[in-house]
């Protein structure tokens, strides 16, 4: 919140004065934002507010709330289940983002260096145009231990039966694959934008003062495309700690609470258990959570420079 | 460039939060399903006659819609001023939509309700009483089977009349079963108990088959490459076990708890731990289906893969055998514990919502669907066993000319305390949350029934003080 409140007067200083909040051009900026102003407003702002409130209710859905004060937060500190969830969140975070961006910055890469080509830019994307239930329920059937095709290549290749989602050791790093599976190609792609805008001449200067490819890399490209990474690193670590649909497909959460993440658990007390207060309590939590990780990532890699 | 890229990121970024705001709503289609379901014949009402009242009315298993729906038309061939539309959704949805829909004031007027559902929709004050309607119009609770009525009954409220009654019996690959030399009587007469599993393990011990042909009774049987599981069933059971371990657990004489609603449970039984352990180590062994093999597509998904030779299942999926199996199956009755043989008796019924703007008209419906005129017609499709007696004879002409013989379900509801009653409980979820894991890791082997399950029983009865 500080890095906000400090920028913003820095900001109006460098404009110069107020006078350019009256400019065409901002004019014609508020009208093409407000479109997702409004669907901010309806489906953002007004929800989490709203949250907020119902968060200090006992709330069963049905019948009026009461207010409870504190109430709720005070239970989520001594529930082992909010707190078990939250480890298994965690645990999900750190399956998932570093392969899933270190994957992503290889096929940019190469993708930069060796093709530029549109047809297979579009290939990388598609699992991240399907729906999530879609991919959910693909992969359901694809890792079956019965009659999963995974399970019968592995087989053919001598090896054992593979229940992939329904042991407890394996459900998540399987839903972590998933969800690498789905979301690698367009996290590629955004590094891959970002690799584009890097211009060709800093790489001949640096192949003429005899840089190799692997010093061009880390000298060049990844100074250069921080702000692409942090963005890329901001967004996805906020998807994955939100992790749901392919959680409510393919294991709900089980077995034995392997995958019950904050927001299976967030969803299982909202509406199967009825305690819409604590529910809400919780996505708070996460909320806070959530701007606390973003704001130190932005600060640990300076989001605002790159190295230039 | 820079400000390119920039406009790239955010197009990209606003694309991605409109996804994300589509994705992120998994939870509310029902809220966009439900209105949509009440409006559409909303849309329609000027083309029906005028003054006629709408009713929704839901339910969830696709096999027995067309059933419904032909007591439905019966129905308003005899009611021209009450239409009503019926909707199937598959069970997944049914529970959340109805939930979703009670909440935004849209939920059906009907509703095939389930009794580990409806105690919370009860207590929430979402269900007609129908006690008063009951007696006014004398409806004869005498028709329903054993104590199918009683099930619905709370305090001297009525939340649903029945409709259909199911119990367990063992369905059984006769392929499979003529391979190892078990014959049909055998496994009909199959004895059960704690010490040693009876011949009833015997017999899942000469149907599991490993990749060489060997049995479980073979020394040389390798149990990490098994082709055929003695027995498959549904999973770890959540609280009530009903086709998992409830006909096993019933027969050493255990009880979940003293009866409807009472609020002290068993689980910490000596027999019911003892049981389970039993199941487990089962798995262990490989003469039941791993739990780790079952749970994605179900049981009888895999049982009619043919990975298994039995399958504990209940009489609501007769038909989904008969559609889907690919090999000759028969119906076996279950095995004889220590108190003889036991199966749960459960049964559907229909509620009205409380907030029906037509509970007179609704009335009318739930005691025509409960009724023996479309009990008869129920049975004639030979899809689920219907409440009353006269409905169950038309099923069993209806299989018999199907060629199923169903005879292990019904003879199970017919004998002397051949049957209990599903655990109906307040806080079923809260249960269910609570015990389901534990019984999870006690079938994967990674805890002992007698180590972890005090404890959860514990947990359990702490809910209700």
């Amino acid at each position: 919140m500080s890095v906000q409140s400090s920028s913003i007067p820095k900001l109006a200083l460098q404009a110069g004065s107020t006078r350019r909040w009256r400019t065409r051009e901002t004019v014609w900026g508020l009208i093409l934002i407000l479109p997702s102003l409004i669907g901010f407003i309806a489906f953002y702002a007004v929800p989490a507010i709203r949250g907020v409130v119902i968060s200090f209710t006992d709330w069963d859905l049905l019948t009026p709330a009461k207010a409870v004060g504190l109430a709720n937060y005070m239970h989520l500190l001594k529930d082992p289940n909010f707190w078990r969830a939250l480890k298994v969140t965690a645990y999900y975070v750190l399956l998932n983002i570093p392969l899933q961006t270190i994957l992503a910055m290889v096929i940019a890469v190469m993708m930069s260096r060796l093709t530029k080509s549109l047809v297979i830019r579009s290939i990388l994307i598609i699992p991240w145009l399907m729906p999530s239930v879609v991919v959910g329920l693909l992969w359901l059937w694809l890792m079956d231990p019965n009659i999963g095709i995974l399970n019968a290549a592995i087989r053919a290749l001598g090896g054992p039966t593979v229940p992939f989602l329904n042991l407890p050791d394996l459900a998540m790093p399987s839903i972590a694959l998933i969800n690498i599976w789905q979301y690698v190609g367009y996290t590629a792609l955004l590094i891959f934008a970002g690799l584009q805008s890097i211009p060709g001449s800093v790489y001949e200067a640096a192949s003429i003062d005899g840089a190799s490819e692997l010093q061009m890399f880390w000298k060049v490209t990844v100074p250069l495309l921080r702000p692409v990474l942090v963005f890329v690193a901001v967004t996805s670590v906020i998807g994955s700690f939100q992790i749901f649909d392919t959680i409510a497909i393919t294991t709900k959460g089980g077995p034995v609470n392997a995958t019950k993440v904050l927001n299976w658990y967030i969803y299982e007390q909202a509406f199967t258990r009825f305690n819409m207060g604590y529910a809400t309590a919780i996505s708070m939590v996460l909320f806070l959570l959530l701007i606390f990780v973003s704001m130190a990532q932005m600060r640990l890699m300076r989001a605002g420079e790159s190295d230039v | 460039m820079n400000r390119r890229f920039l406009l790239v990121i955010s197009v990209l970024t606003l694309f991605s939060l409109l996804l994300g705001a589509c994705g992120g709503g998994a939870v509310t289609p029902a809220a966009t399903q439900a209105p949509a379901a009440t409006q559409a014949p909303a849309a329609a009402a000027p083309a029906a006659s005028a003054g006629a009242v709408e009713l929704q009315y839901w339910l969830w298993d696709a096999n027995q819609l067309p059933a419904y729906q032909k007591c439905i038309d019966d129905f308003s061939a005899k009611n021209p001023n009450i239409k009503v539309t019926v909707t199937q959704q598959g069970w997944g949805d049914y529970w959340s939509n109805i939930q979703t829909g009670m909440i935004t004031g849209n939920a059906p007027d009907i509703f095939t309700n389930h009794l580990a559902q409806y105690p919370t929709f009860a207590a929430k004050g979402q269900l007609v009483d129908i006690e008063p309607l009951v007696k006014r119009d004398s409806v004869d609770m005498s028709v329903y089977i054993g104590d199918l009525a009683e099930l619905w009954a709370r305090d001297g409220k009525r939340f649903g009349l029945p409709k259909d009654w199911d119990t367990i019996a063992i369905v059984y690959n006769k392929d499979m079963l003529a391979k190892a030399g078990v014959t049909e009587e055998e496994l009909n007469q199959a004895t059960w108990n704690l010490d040693d599993g009876g011949t009833f393990a015997q017999i899942l011990g000469k149907l599991t088959v490993d990749e060489s042909g060997k049995n479980a009774l073979d020394p040389a049987f390798d149990k990490t490459k098994i082709a055929q599981y003695g027995l498959i069933i549904n999973g770890a059971g959540g609280n009530s076990g009903q086709t998992e371990w409830s006909w096993l657990a019933a027969t050493t004489g255990w009880k979940y708890y003293d009866g409807l609603y009472a609020t002290k449970f068993y689980y910490d039984d000596e027999r019911f731990i003892k049981t389970f352990q039993w199941y487990a180590d089962m798995m262990l062994a490989g003469k039941i289906m791993p739990l780790e093999l079952v749970t994605s597509l179900g049981g009888s998904a895999a049982f009619n893969a043919g990975k298994g030779a039995l399958h504990a299942q209940g009489s609501w999926m007769i038909g989904d055998f008969a559609n889907n199996a690919t090999f000759p199956f028969g119906f076996a009755r279950l095995p004889q514990g220590p108190e003889g043989r036991k199966s749960m008796f459960n049964g559907l019924a229909d509620s009205i919502w409380m907030g029906t703007k037509h509970p007179e008209e609704a009335w009318q419906v739930v005691k025509y669907l409960a009724s023996p005129d479309c009990a008869k017609t129920v049975g004639s499709f030979g899809v689920v066993f219907p409440a009353q007696q006269s409905g169950v004879e038309a099923a069993l002409a209806a299989y018999k000319a199907k060629n199923l013989g169903v005879s292990a379900f019904t003879e199970q509801a017919l004998e002397k305390d051949g049957t209990f009653l599903f655990p109906v409980t307040d806080n079923a979820s809260e249960i269910e949350a609570i015990l389901s894991p534990m019984l999870q890791s006690i079938m994967l082997g990674q805890a002992k029934a007698a180590d972890v399950l005090p404890a959860a029983n514990a947990e359990i009865n702490a809910l209700f003080k």
